[in-house]
């Protein structure tokens, strides 16, 4: 298929469209308008809805009423619009239902700005409502792949009936890159029997619901989404890994950072320091196994995490290094890019050369 | 030959109730129930519970149920109303549901004219969580928040919704009714049926206020709740149609 | 026997607000019996006067009562 020039935040929400995403409910926020704007304008043109809600807590709750019902549905915010809706994020996830959730990142805390950042790491994989959920959570570095993980996504959320959160942040929303559309690898997904679409008085009636008042119930509850997450872990893990075979620096970064990361490897590389890029592309489930083997290979002197953030996927990498190497950390949180030689310059630093 | 003239509406489940003796929740239930029964909308109905007392009506109603959020539910019900319009989606919100968490969720549906019910079931207090001081509490009340009775120059004076919502264009209908006595609950069943029936027929907001008791929390038997409501909550909560803005209206 | 009621007993509440629209002032508390949920549950004496109005099932919280009516 021919390429054509996309715009980030465009190409997302045409690639929920494409993936037969027909309902969107939103608020507008820095760095990621062009979402709604592009959604505004497309989905009347398929029979959708888009709507632009009073708020991102209304407009999550909507999510949470169009998934209930069975409907393949999406929203997308920035950093602090995500900080509020993460109380429907916890409801969807406790409810079991699927739908895709976009984080176009920006610096923090706070209001912070409108620049690049990384800094909602934790909230993302940790969760950042209550109680003990996990979503999964898919990190494009190009705008190709963030049309690809846009369509897997909802798949994703179909199959596992959990909320999955594209993370990227303002650059990758901001910049054009060719692509070319592809379509996810098929997959068997179950059909929507909970969905509250109405019983026809053919069924008992279906109930969406996060409330088990029963410690009991509640506790079944949580081990059953346990039993879930365990599968995803087992089936869902993606990552890549470039440069030298037999590193004698492993890079860890993912999004906007692992391109910086990917240069500053290239550098090293002509300059005869043998360094790979791990990049995780599920940041939730963490490939956990997979990086501690590139980590432990014979030659590895220095694994460093490089993040837009004070550092947080830090915490990952060293749980999944195992104390078998030495961790460090390199990048800032606020919105300032590192460049690769900066990345260079402490990756030889912390060599020592 | 003998014939059932009355019986439980087949628009409840058979779950037992779990509100408090003599509490009006089960009634209202009951008259959104038959309404939904008579026009034969229970297998394409979708309700939304809200958080407090009525948090578990999902239980309750056999249409199928979400329960949503403190305060969400008119958000919740716009989910499934903009992606399902062939859907009859009504809310069941208490006052501090709808009036104090979820104030902006249900403004914004009225803004909007989402063709959604709203059962608003007003009691002047928080129940479930142990009769604090509700937006719709009385002044002079007593609250376990509000231990000398609310206060007006330290909270104001009470919220009165449908006044406030019937100001808005969007909002199709809005009334306010009571369940105090059987003329006033028919009447009350007669402004739920016309608030579906005009969701049905594609009018916008629909709002039906039910003034109610909470016996337990206000501290009195539920006869006594009942003159209390009376006495109390309708001088300040007048009955009556607020907005009405259909054809027929016109 | 025109019209009689019949409640679930076991569910009832003894709330009392059946009694209070009765326009026959026929329903009671069973003060000499107690129910599963522990409640003196309502009952009618006197079925006799009873004339399948319905506003004690109709205002009945917990939809425990049902009504029969004789039809010709």
């Amino acid at each position: 298929m021919a390429k054509e020039l996309w715009k980030g935040n465009e190409a997302i929400a045409e690639a929920a469209i494409k993936a037969g995403c027909k309902f969107f409910f939103g608020y507008p926020i820095t760095p990621q308008n062009e979402i709604p704007e592009y959604f505004s304008k497309r989905l009347p043109e398929v029979s959708g809805c888009f709507l632009q809600a009073e708020s991102e807590i209304a407009a999550i709750n909507m999510v949470y009423g169009a998934a209930g019902a069975g409907s393949r549905v999406m929203t997308s915010s920035s950093s602090p619009g995500i900080s509020l809706k993460q109380e429907g994020i916890t409801y969807i996830a406790c409810a079991e239902l699927p739908a895709v959730i976009v984080n176009m990142m920006r610096g923090g805390p706070g209001l912070g700005n409108i620049a690049p950042s990384q800094a909602d790491y934790y909230q993302a994989t940790r969760g950042g409502g209550n109680g003990d959920y996990r979503t999964v959570v898919l990190a494009p570095a190009t705008i190709q792949e963030a049309t690809d993980l846009v369509q897997e996504a909802f798949d994703i959320a179909d199959m596992y009936r959990i909320p999955v959160v594209v993370l990227a942040d303002g650059m990758i929303g901001q910049m054009m890159e060719a692509i070319e559309w592809r379509t996810p690898k098929k997959r068997e997904l179950p059909k929507k029997t909970w969905a509250t679409d109405g019983t026809k008085l053919q069924r008992q009636h279906n109930i969406v619901n996060s409330l088990f008042i029963d410690a009991g119930d509640c506790t079944v509850q949580n081990q059953k989404l346990a039993k879930k997450y365990e599968a995803i872990v087992q089936n869902e893990i993606k990552y890549s890994i470039t440069g030298e075979e037999d590193p004698e620096v492993v890079f860890v970064a993912y999004g906007t950072m692992s391109r910086v990361a990917r240069a500053a490897c290239m550098r090293l590389n002509e300059q005869g320091i043998k360094a790979s890029l791990f990049r995780p592309i599920t940041l939730w489930p963490f490939p956990t196994e997979q990086l501690k083997a590139e980590a432990v290979k014979p030659n590895v002197k220095a694994v460093i995490t490089v993040e837009l953030s004070m550092g947080q996927m830090v915490d990952d990498v060293k749980i999944a290094v195992e104390g078998a190497k030495k961790v460090s950390f390199v990048g800032t949180g606020g919105g300032i890019i590192p460049t690769p030689q900066e990345i260079e310059e402490a990756a030889k630093k912390i060599l020592g050369r | 030959m003998e014939k059932i003239v009355y019986q439980k509406s087949k628009g409840l489940t058979d779950a037992e109730l779990h509100y408090c003796p003599g509490c009006t929740h089960g009634t209202i239930h009951k008259l959104v129930a038959e309404s939904l029964e008579e026009l034969g909308l229970v297998g394409t109905t979708v309700g939304i519970a809200p958080v407090g007392c009525s948090v578990f009506a999902y239980n309750y109603f056999a249409c199928d149920m979400q329960e949503a959020a403190h305060g969400r539910a008119p958000a919740v019900a716009t989910g499934i109303k903009r992606t399902h319009p062939e859907l009859t989606v009504f809310t069941y919100q208490g006052d501090g549901d709808l009036a104090a968490i979820g104030t902006a969720e249900i403004v914004h549906s009225a803004m909007r004219g989402e063709k959604i019910t709203t059962i608003f079931v007003n009691n002047a207090i928080y129940g479930m969580t142990g009769g604090q001081m509700a937006p719709t509490t009385l002044v002079g009340q007593k609250a376990t928040t509000a231990p000398y009775g609310r206060q007006q120059d330290h909270y104001g004076s009470p919220i009165r919704m449908c006044e406030l919502l019937s100001t808005i264009d969007g909002t199709a209908y809005a009334e306010r009714v009571t369940v105090t006595d059987i003329p006033n609950l028919m009447k009350a069943k007669r402004a739920i049926k016309k608030a579906f029936t005009l969701q049905q027929q594609g009018a916008g907001f629909t709002f039906v206020e039910v003034l109610s008791t909470c016996p337990t929390n206000w501290g009195m038997t539920p006869l006594k709740a009942i003159d209390w409501l009376k006495n109390n909550m309708i001088p300040y909560f007048p009955l009556g149609v607020y907005a009405d803005r259909t054809e027929e209206a016109k | 026997m025109a019209a009689r009621v019949t409640f679930d007993r076991d569910r009832c509440k003894g709330c009392e607000l059946c009694i209070s629209v009765c326009p026959k002032h026929i329903v009671s508390i069973d003060e000499a019996n107690t129910n599963r949920k522990g409640y003196h549950p309502a009952h009618v004496k006197d079925m006799d006067q009873c004339t399948g109005c319905a506003s004690c099932a109709r205002i009945c919280p917990d939809s425990i009562i049902t009504v029969y009516r004789e039809v010709k």
